[in-house]
């Protein structure tokens, strides 16, 4: 897929930041704020297809960027359940918060046990998975029309 | 109240939009209008949570469906314009059938909870319990990444299986000749 016109990359420059940042915010502070992994992982691949579209995303495809793409998205989702399995050992549970929630105060940054750790875990996979999908399908000659 | 029937209604014009239309531009916008009137609604029934991700996913999907429209068809040939009998035909029965259904079902419908109050106590459970027992501010989060850790593990299988499956048909359409398919 090729580039967009200048006005649209300049726009992109000053935009992709704020978006990664409101991105990561929304991830970090899913225990205390409206929002979480899913929500800030899909607005993380939103910025990086943003890049895609107002850059072409011909590099990309050809540098195979689909294939990290889906090892970082199958990396988050063995974090998870590795956070879900860590429950199982310390507190005989699967999901089981894992004996970390008297760690910090609640309503403060660290709080939560493992729940800021699985928002971590989720961006990582939505964020990743979509953009990975994204980039397979720009690939694909079904959508090529050259 | 008033603002979701209107809200409704809108929803209801831009499916009906949607459907029928011939240019699939228009109808990928007039889903869009569908899903951000969705998100609207949840910003109205007071749920932040679930109106952030409705109105992410909804601009992402749009542009997929753009990027698509533009790069393959604009036209959809398969529409056919003018009313025909079979059609209304169709129309005819199902509002026949739909009838039938609600006047048989009336009176379930008048048992049923109100709005806003539902039966299950569990939810009253996680409300009252759920900042002592998980430590987390948001009980959104804390329910589907504590309370309800295995459902937020079975979405995160669909999402995983959806991303090997698009990777496993690329990698066979790599494979084969170019023209082949």
């Amino acid at each position: 897929m090729r580039g967009m016109s200048l006005i649209v990359q300049v726009i992109t420059r000053l935009m992709v930041g704020m978006l990664l940042l409101y991105g990561g915010y929304i991830v970090l502070h899913g225990h205390l704020t409206p929002g979480g992994g899913f929500a800030g992982g899909v607005l993380i691949a939103a910025a990086l297809i943003l890049v895609s579209l107002a850059f072409g995303s011909v590099e990309q495809v050809e540098r195979r960027e689909y294939i990290l793409s889906s090892i970082l998205e199958s990396s988050g989702g063995i974090l998870f359940i590795a956070l879900a399995l860590a429950g199982y050992v310390a507190a005989d549970y699967f999901f089981r918060n894992a004996g970390l929630y008297y760690i910090g105060k609640p309503l403060q940054m660290v709080s939560g046990g493992i729940i800021p750790l699985a928002n971590i875990a989720i961006a990582l996979k939505v964020g990743a998975g979509l953009f990975a999908i994204f980039l397979a399908l720009g690939a694909s000659r079904f959508v090529m029309k050259e | 109240m008033l603002e979701l029937y209107l809200l409704l209604a809108v929803m209801l014009a831009a499916a009906v939009v949607a459907s029928e239309t011939r240019n699939l531009l228009a109808a990928a916008v007039a889903l869009g209008l569908v899903g951000f009137s969705v998100a609207i609604m949840f910003i109205l029934v007071q749920a932040p949570d679930l109106a952030i991700v409705q109105i992410v996913v909804e601009t992402l999907t749009v542009v997929f469906f753009t990027a698509v429209i533009l790069r393959t068809t604009e036209i959809d040939t398969t529409v056919t314009s003018g009313l025909k009998m079979e059609t209304a035909m169709f129309v005819a029965a199902f509002l026949a059938f739909g009838g039938l259904f609600l006047s048989l079902i009336i009176g379930v419908l008048q048992e049923l909870p109100k709005f806003g109050e539902p039966l299950m106590r569990v939810a009253q459970d996680y409300i009252q319990l759920g900042l002592e027992r998980t430590g987390a501010a948001n009980i959104v989060s804390a329910i589907i990444l504590d309370f309800r850790g295995y459902d937020t593990l079975g979405e995160a299988t669909v999402l995983f299986t959806a991303v090997v499956g698009v990777l496993t048909v690329l990698r066979l359409a790599e494979r084969r000749k170019p023209g082949e398919f």
